[in-house]
């Protein structure tokens, strides 16, 4: 049962990604993303990985797709960019990758089922990943702390010119 | 073996597989935010590969790793969300093959 479980998550998780490659409308590949991560979550959680399913969540689901989400909601894409986004991408275009990566995965798969891997059965909870990750990786703690507060000051660079641009641009239509 | 005798074969060629349609995403869509979730689906990828290793040999080394791809995949998009708006402000387009400034 846990193994048909499985394998039907991994079948949504496939088919949810080729339709955010494939689509053309971008609302619909960013539902079809949220879709993919949220079953990589109920993934997480079989594997025994409950924290890393509750982040896969709340991060992923939650906050990341709202970012895009309000990101398309800015650009206000409509029916003209469907359309735009079907002359960009003809059937022909995306033959040679899509064999090369096909070609990829085949060799990915054949590496993989070379040599036996050995096994132990446990699962990971929460107070495991707290104690390891302020023991030896706190460090790396620091150093991601430090990406995310490049990241923050980095975004908000990159949109404070468009809000003060906008901001002008209102005023002087109400004057 | 993890929680549920999901053999490790299996969980990395499910990452495998969504890692290269990812790749393939990346190198088929020419628009800029297509682009982005096609990295993002790559990174969830490596994220499967590092939690599904981590729950296999029973260690949380994993989901620290875990940890910190989130918040690597967080700290991109929202600069390249960010350099997304600018893009779409300036030339109104989002496709890559028409921003041709980089060009020598």
């Amino acid at each position: 049962m846990e193994m048909f479980t499985f394998y039907l998550t991994s079948i949504i998780i496939l088919t949810s990604i080729l339709m955010v490659v494939i689509s053309a409308n971008a609302v619909h590949s960013l539902l079809y993303l949220i879709l993919s991560s949220l079953a990589m979550a109920v993934i997480f959680f079989q594997m025994g990985a409950p924290f890393a399913a509750a982040l896969e969540v709340i991060v992923y689901a939650g906050a990341i797709m709202v970012l895009f989400v309000f990101v398309v909601m800015m650009l206000n894409l409509g029916q003209a960019a469907v359309e735009e986004e079907r002359t960009l991408m003809p059937l022909g275009i995306w033959r040679g990758p899509a064999l090369l990566a096909a070609l990829l995965l085949a060799e990915l798969a054949f590496l993989l089922f070379q040599q036996p891997v050995a096994s132990l059965p446990v699962a990971v909870y929460a107070k495991q990943v707290g104690i390891t990750l302020f023991g030896p990786y706190l460090l790396a703690v620091e150093l991601a702390s430090i990406l995310l507060m490049a990241g923050l000051v980095g975004a908000y660079h990159l949109g404070r010119p468009l809000l003060k641009k906008s901001a002008t641009r209102t005023h002087v239509r109400e004057s | 073996m993890n929680a549920a005798n999901i053999p490790l074969d299996h969980l990395m060629l499910l990452s495998c597989m969504i890692f290269v349609i990812g790749l393939a995403g990346v190198m088929m869509r020419r628009n800029v935010l297509y682009i982005l979730m096609s990295l993002e689906i790559v990174l969830n990828a490596v994220c499967l590969a590092f939690v599904s290793a981590g729950a296999h040999w029973g260690k949380a080394d994993g989901q620290i790793m875990f940890m910190l791809i989130l918040s690597l995949a967080a700290a991109e998009v929202s600069v390249g969300l960010g350099l997304i708006l600018q893009i779409h402000r300036k030339h109104g387009t989002l496709d890559v093959d028409r921003l041709k400034e980089l060009q020598g």
